[in-house]
């Protein structure tokens, strides 16, 4: 018996890494399954943007499908020039700014309520189940109580005022579920510490709380932009008369059917990745200086 | 009873401190989500000239209405229909995925990569990858060439775009990964040593997945399904493009309404989805205490 389970021993991964499977030696048949499986995910999840991504860059003969007739920017141009496919510039830009908005916005609150829900307070329960209610709520019921809402009291429904609220109740369950993430890996014990070399509670805030939470605050900060950015069943009755980004590739799949369609998902793609890559690199980048700082 | 996490037994200055702190995040879903959610609410009993103008008023002739009306039954049944299939596809897919990356992937960093990996096209436009479908699965689409080319086919497939199968596709598509992201979080928080254990005494591998991995991982799949049900209950424009107008569903089909002006009916039908999509996210959160799964 015990010779069974040394030998078993010898084959079980030791307590420090992560998997089941023998760390050495032989993969179980399930290793290459799985591997298979992940493997075919993976391109189903990026082997239909690639697709239309390299459509995109097809010359004025360009169609929808394979094969790609010829490689230009002309339907890039096309995007940004002509009238018929809509404002696209002016929707371009007011998403931008509304996503900087909503983003500022969404860091700090969802900071504030991170502090708060750590302890219990009398009707936490009350304000967390509101969150996840504006969090499963069905979007566009949403938009439409807004913007019922805003006719009823006699405003004007802008990208601003409306659609900046409306996009709020998306981005900030998401923040705020982030931030309790982050929050449930720091150590209380460091409030203290600071409490007691002297440190006020705005201090103890500012100079300990924040540097420590960076990482995950740049992660809201993530969150914030690109599901503002992205957004689109909330702002559709919210956003007034000047349309937001999504919206206007919303009408255009309604009727454009040229490669720019293609054009405008390559060019927003690219914005949604510069942003995840600047996020990501900068949280790298945080780890990194952290790690150097404590070798040193 | 533990004393220290029951409400009732915190300060008033507590109470006053976690207000404070949450109290910009209820100043934005008290308006943005509460008073809509009311307002919606309200126009369901109101009456309606049938151009957009609402009568204050007290009628149940929507809720009638709606009730009576054969084609409310078949917009639920379509929406659960399309429910059920993208929650059976993401559960399978999502599980898998989580499973392979915690229990398979030896190297921390390497299974952190390949998780990153999975998350980013969620920070990207959903509309665009809704789209990226059509050049592969469009009548003249890759699938269709290669399918022809290897002759399995004679006439190019019209089932892949513009149908039943094209709307659960594109929901697959967007949705695994709000089952991945829980279930990988509850999954990595098993102790590595009780599968040990298991393996020691003898379990086989489909002991421990039956045994502990699946009844562990329960809260993360419990999450994965709130997010996955509620967004596609919840979701219009997946089902209007992908099916090409061939299917409707319960939103959908508000969306109709609410372009039509005919608002008491769109609120009727909303406060009905809420309701069925509030009992079904109860049931789903009376197998799991969502609160401590998040904020522990």
């Amino acid at each position: 018996m015990s010779a069974v389970t040394a030998d078993m021993r010898d084959t079980i991964a030791p307590p420090s890494t992560k998997a089941i499977a023998p760390s050495k030696g032989n993969r179980p048949w399930t290793f290459y399954a799985l591997a298979t499986l992940f493997a075919l995910y993976v391109l189903a999840l990026y082997g239909p943007m690639i697709c239309i991504y390299i459509l995109s860059f097809q010359d004025i003969r360009g169609g929808l499908v394979f094969p790609m007739k010829g490689q230009s920017l002309h339907w890039f141009v096309d995007l940004f020039t002509q009238v018929r496919t809509g404002d696209v510039k002016g929707s371009f830009d007011r998403s931008i700014k509304l996503a900087v908005i909503v983003t500022i916005i969404t860091v700090v609150i969802s900071f504030l309520a991170g502090l708060g829900f750590r302890k219990r307070f009398w009707g936490d329960g009350v304000v967390f189940y509101m969150m996840i209610g504006s969090l499963v709520a069905p979007g566009l019921v949403l938009g439409l109580g807004t913007g019922l809402l805003f006719q009823a009291l006699g405003l004007n429904a802008s990208w601003y005022t409306s659609a900046l609220g409306a996009q709020l109740s998306w981005t900030l369950p998401f923040g705020v579920l982030v931030m309790f993430a982050v929050m449930s890996r720091y150590n209380r014990a460091w409030d203290e510490a600071a409490y007691d070399l002297g440190a006020s509670r705005w201090q103890t805030i500012w100079l300990v709380i924040v540097p420590v939470l960076a990482p995950g605050i740049v992660a809201v900060a993530l969150f914030g932009f690109t599901l503002s950015y992205d957004e689109f069943a909330r702002s559709l009755q919210t956003a007034g008369s000047l349309n937001t980004l999504p919206l206007e590739i919303w009408s255009m799949t309604l009727n454009v059917t040229s490669p720019s369609l293609y054009a405008l998902g390559t060019v927003t793609t690219i914005i949604s990745f510069i942003v995840i890559g600047a996020s990501l690199g900068s949280i790298v980048l945080i780890q990194k200086r952290r790690g150097r700082a404590a070798e040193g | 009873m533990q004393p220290s996490a029951s409400p009732a037994q915190t300060s008033p200055r507590a109470n006053l401190a976690g207000w404070l702190y949450v109290s910009p995040l209820v100043l934005v879903l008290v308006p943005f989500f509460v008073a809509p959610i009311l307002v919606v609410l309200a126009a369901s009993f109101f009456a309606t000239d049938g151009f957009g103008g609402l009568t204050p008023g007290f009628t149940l002739a929507s809720y009638v209405e709606i009730l009576h009306s054969a084609l409310t039954l078949k917009l639920y049944l379509a929406t659960i229909k399309f429910t059920v299939l993208t929650w059976v596809f993401t559960l399978i897919i999502g599980f898998f995925v989580a499973y392979f990356l915690v229990f398979h992937v030896r190297n921390q960093l390497l299974a952190i990569g390949l998780f990153l990996l999975c998350t980013v096209p969620f920070w990207t436009s959903n509309i665009i990858r809704m789209i990226s479908w059509i050049p592969l699965l469009g009548k003249e689409g890759l699938i269709n060439q290669a399918l022809l080319a290897l002759g399995v086919i004679r006439q190019p497939l019209e089932v892949l775009l513009f149908s039943d199968l094209a709307v659960v596709i594109a929901y697959v598509h967007q949705l695994t990964i709000f089952m991945i992201v829980p279930i990988f979080n509850s999954m990595a928080r098993i102790d590595k040593k009780l599968i040990e254990a298991a393996i020691d005494a003898g379990a086989s591998r489909f002991d421990i997945m039956r045994l502990i991995v699946v009844p562990m991982s329960k809260s993360g799949i419990a999450l994965g399904t709130i997010f996955v049900v509620s967004i596609v209950m919840g979701d219009f424009f997946v089902v209007k493009v992908m099916s090409g107008g061939g299917s409707a569903s319960v939103v959908s089909a508000f969306y109709e309404d609410v372009g039509v002006l005919q608002y008491p009916n769109a609120a009727a039908s909303a406060v009905l989805l809420t309701l069925v999509l509030v009992a079904i996210v109860s049931l789903i959160l009376r197998t799991v205490d969502i609160r401590r799964e998040i904020t522990s």
